[in-house]
């Protein structure tokens, strides 16, 4: 074909990439993972200079830069402090799947711990959650070694803890 | 909750740089620490290395890819195990040489005295075939589902028919640095092998086979450099960066003829420029190549000046490149016995720091005083970083 | 520092929602050609290049080797930077240092983004933790939305106070600023009677997907006064990646990163009054939320004084110190150039050449970056090669 005219209507390639991974939960993980399936724990590391307690446990303290290697327990309940229920939709990267809205992430700061988690609350009205409220863990009876499925949710358990 | 940071030094004169750590992991197919558990193992070896502690780095340079990392943002995961929350700290995806060019540039400005550069990867946790096969462009070439091996045997297969390069001569390559690796306890694969065993060994991409190309591995490498004053004091043996250059060909590989290294020309000459190295064959006293696959180390040593064109194998005939040659290269091992995507560069670097201080152990060349260390990006080598250094 | 670092020219695309016409490295030429047509360089004149964006929107791996028909890297020095929301302004930084260590003399910084191309949030959650994170993060939008609850509840603010952030940028856009992607006006009742997305972040409040890029060129300080009358000159820089656990981040009601990023760019610069000093301000505010809790950080208002900041109306154009006339993050966002146009557009600003968006006078000007766990990057910008 001849001419100089451009091309006037603009093609798209469609691509799913299948990127399978295989994450290493690293020694620190894998302690709190077996924990959750084993014994319904939650554990933390603290740091022998500072005492803070980091929830989930790893190698290194932030403030201190030294190694931590005392596993202790921390409770199942806490006090949550953000959220937000996610009513978008957007695609779940780990299971290739859209993911279930609306849910609530919970972002929460357990007792004894000097770190926060975040896991699901099992409300998805946010006229019923306030930041304060306290929070209580419920183990799944099915229980893998999967963080996010080993706790199955968060629930609340009453309002402003002071 | 404000971390103690350090203060900037500023407005400091700096015109030369010098690396007064290092600390590499022990290769491996699979190394079950996490990424942020093998940076800090080699963070903290590093400022022991150096006679440092984490509060004396004043900004870090993390090496991170998301892909073999299999997470956007991946520099993330090693924050904190690299004291990178800190001070300040940006993230360079590529190579490590080309992160610790970037470190070089941060204590050059003046404004930072001391940098910690990390690079990590586990190539265990992910696909290397996909996430190389990410390389290519998403419309014309992923489909074919070409990756580095089959990418790298068309170039093996270019290189040869221009200059008469044999298999042979590049099994020469493999056979040398697996043998090397024998004296180098952090290599993965130190083998004693033959010619013969390489060419008999399974064909991946014709004309690759098993043994001409690099293991998987994981790992970390750390570096520390400082300037001129505070190497001289911490230091009893700085090794100092006497030149860098990097420079990158075209992208699409029908845009480029694979045979040839124009784009590791220029950054060799840039090095070599600075460095005031005019006759890189005399001068350089042993260098540490990327060598992803065996015919690379021909070409590069080509692209480096330290022989002619297409002379690189008559060069590994001659004898010259062995442990005990008059121009070693990778007498760790290279890329062939350890390949830590991301970080094989920097282990380059640190491997000719090691030289030059005189402390490689049974794989130490005698009075090396310059060394070359490089590192590749892309595809085939499409881009090249090379650094020139001196004890 | 030597002879000073300066700005000398920048180019962006006309950012849209959807580019199809270019492919990326096509995207990447125009905004590069742009930058070099404004200070009269040529590719030749380039020493070196610094490129970023976030490879899984695009899903590019080794996206420097990938870009050099477009970014002119063909057998150029090239580098790439990639640090997530940050990445703009990091790649503006690590410019900023190729030129400022003497290697190189005059750098091009590329940032850009195909957010079209992906699911946006999908590829965002993958930063997250595997193990215990990723799962209920939300992308971009959760951790933001999550962590206003937490200066509402702390504080007093109110979601009217975001909405009059939205308001502010999006109408700057439609006003001044013809490369924006989204250029619609706007009042508060829409913004809060729009869709939550994410509890208390709504459609109005969130910033977009785009398709864009960003070319600005560095020069050393000779070199920029040959190129153009009034560079741009880079004062200040800071980086401050503090966190690494996202949970961590949201807990906190501000942005510590970011006073932290300011201090240490204020010092540089020597800035010790942020809210009288500077002219103007580009500031990298992915969410109005955020726009409010974040604005105390970079010493402009007292702790908890977001919302009073807001609603004095100082930081509208004709107030004291206007943020983002060129409508900021929440008309335009593609994701990799974001950061790298706070910096241009705060550049253009100094330099008298922001056209309908100039602040009138402005001599001296912040640009934030902000992306990953809660991390920012903060440069100062000024048209004197120091403060006086």
């Amino acid at each position: 074909m001849e001419g100089k005219s451009m091309e006037t209507e603009a093609l798209s390639v469609k691509c799913t990439a299948d990127m399978p991974y295989s994450y290493h939960a690293g020694f620190y993980y894998s302690r709190f993972l077996k924990e959750l399936r084993d014994n319904k724990r939650i554990v933390g590391v603290k740091c022998p200079c500072c005492g803070k307690v980091y929830v989930p446990p790893r190698m290194v303290c932030r403030d201190c830069f030294v190694t931590m290697e005392e596993f202790t327990e921390v409770g199942d309940e806490g006090t949550l402090l953000a959220f937000t229920v996610t009513n978008f939709p957007y695609i779940d990267t780990t299971k290739g799947e859209p993911k279930r809205i609306p849910y609530t992430a919970a972002y929460i700061r357990l007792d004894g711990a000097d770190s926060n988690i975040v896991h699901c609350l099992d409300e998805t009205d946010e006229k019923k959650i306030a930041a304060g409220m306290r929070v209580q863990a419920v183990f799944s009876d099915n229980r893998t070694g999967d963080y996010f499925h080993d706790i199955d949710h968060f629930t609340i358990i009453g309002d402003d803890g002071g | 909750m404000l971390v103690p940071r350090c203060v900037f030094a500023r407005s400091y004169k700096v015109d030369k740089v010098g690396i007064i750590g290092v600390a590499q992991t022990r290769y491996r197919r699979y190394n079950p620490a996490s990424h942020a558990e093998m940076a800090y193992q080699v963070t903290c070896e590093a400022l022991e290395d150096a006679g440092l502690t984490i509060g004396d780095i004043d900004n870090t340079i993390t090496v991170c890819n998301d892909f073999w990392d299999g997470r956007t943002i991946s520099c993330m995961t090693i924050t904190e195990a690299t004291g990178s929350h800190r001070v300040p700290t940006t993230n360079v995806e590529g190579d490590g040489t080309y992160g610790a060019l970037m470190g070089a540039m941060r204590i050059l400005s003046g404004l930072h005295k001391v940098t910690l550069v990390v690079a990590q990867s586990k190539i265990s946790e992910g696909i290397p075939q996909v996430i190389s096969n990410a390389m290519f462009d998403p419309v014309y070439e992923r489909v074919l589902g070409v990756d580095a091996i089959s990418s790298s045997a068309l170039q093996m297969r270019s290189y040869m028919s221009k200059y008469g390069v044999t298999e042979e001569q590049c099994a020469k390559v493999s056979v040398k640095n697996h043998g090397n690796a024998k004296a180098n306890p952090y290599a993965q694969l130190p083998l004693d092998i033959t010619v013969e065993d390489v060419l008999k060994s399974r064909v991946l991409a014709d004309p690759i086979k098993l043994l001409d190309a690099s293991p998987i591995s994981d790992g970390a490498c750390a570096i520390i450099m400082t300037e001129e004053k505070t190497a001289g004091e911490r230091c009893s043996k700085p090794i100092w960066i006497k030149g860098i250059g990097h420079c990158a060909d075209a992208y699409h590989l029908g845009d480029r003829d694979l045979a040839e290294v124009d784009a590791l020309v220029s950054a060799a000459g840039r090095a070599y420029k600075m460095a005031g190295v005019i006759n890189p064959m005399d001068e350089i006293d042993l260098a540490e190549v990327y060598d992803a696959f065996s015919y690379m180390e021909l070409m590069w040593m080509e692209g480096l000046g330290l022989c002619g064109r297409g002379e690189g194998g008559n060069m590994v005939d001659s004898g010259v490149t062995e442990l005990g040659g008059a121009l070693p290269v990778n007498p760790s091992g290279g890329v062939l016995s350890a390949h830590a995507v991301q970080v094989a560069g920097l282990v380059r670097i640190a491997e000719a720091v090691l030289q030059l201080r005189g402390e490689a152990g049974a794989r130490q060349v005698e009075g090396a005083k310059v060394a070359l260390a490089h590192g590749i990006e892309g595809a085939c080598g499409q881009g090249h970083c090379v650094f020139v250094l001196e004890s | 520092m030597k002879n000073g670092v300066a700005i000398v020219g920048v180019g962006q695309t006309h950012h849209k929602s959807k580019n199809k016409e270019y492919k990326g490295q096509e995207l990447i030429c125009v905004a590069v050609k742009r930058a070099l047509e404004s200070t009269g360089l040529t590719m030749a004149d380039i020493d070196a290049i610094v490129i970023g964006n976030m490879d899984h929107f695009e899903s590019i791996n080794y996206v420097d080797m990938w870009s050099v028909d477009g970014s002119g890297g063909y057998m150029k020095p090239i580098m790439k930077v990639t640090t997530g929301g940050t990445t703009g302004s990091a790649v503006g930084h690590a410019a900023f240092y190729h030129v400022a260590s003497g290697l190189f003399d005059t750098v091009l910084a590329i940032g850009w983004e195909q957010n079209s191309e992906s699911d946006t949030t999908a590829a965002i959650s993958t930063c997250f933790d595997p193990i215990t994170e990723r799962e209920y993060a939300g992308g971009a939008i959760g951790p933001l939305a999550a962590q206003y609850t937490a200066y509402m509840s702390k504080y007093g603010a109110t979601e009217e106070d975001a909405a009059l952030v939205s308001v502010r940028d999006h109408n700057n856009a439609a006003r001044y600023n013809p490369y924006a992607h989204l250029r619609q006006t706007i009042t508060v009742e829409e913004v809060m009677k729009s869709q939550y997305i994410s509890y208390p972040i709504k459609l109005l409040d969130m910033c977009p997907r785009t398709d864009g890029a960003c070319a600005v060129v560095f020069a050393g300080g000779d070199k920029a006064r040959k190129i153009v009358d009034r560079p741009a000159w880079v004062l200040g820089v800071g980086d401050c990646h503090i966190l690494v656990h996202m949970a961590d981040g949201i807990g906190l009601a501000n942005l510590p990163s970011l006073e932290v990023a300011a201090r240490e760019a204020y010092e540089m610069a020597g800035v010790t009054d942020p809210f009288k000093q500077f002219d103007v301000a580009e500031l990298y505010i992915p969410a109005s939320t955020a726009g409010v809790c974040w604005m105390e950080a970079l010493g402009i208002c007292e702790e908890g004084g977001g919302p009073g900041l807001i609603r004095s109306g100082a930081t509208e154009m004709g107030g004291e110190l206007p943020i983002n006339p060129s409508g900021g993050v929440l008309a335009t966002n593609p994701i990799g150039a974001t950061g790298l146009l706070r910096i241009g557009e705060a550049a253009l600003q100094v330099m008298g050449k922001a056209e309908r968006k100039q602040v009138e006078g402005a001599k001296l000007a912040v640009a934030t970056g902000f992306g990953g766990c809660f991390w920012s990057d903060v440069t100062v910008i000024s048209s004197s090669p120091q403060l006086n």
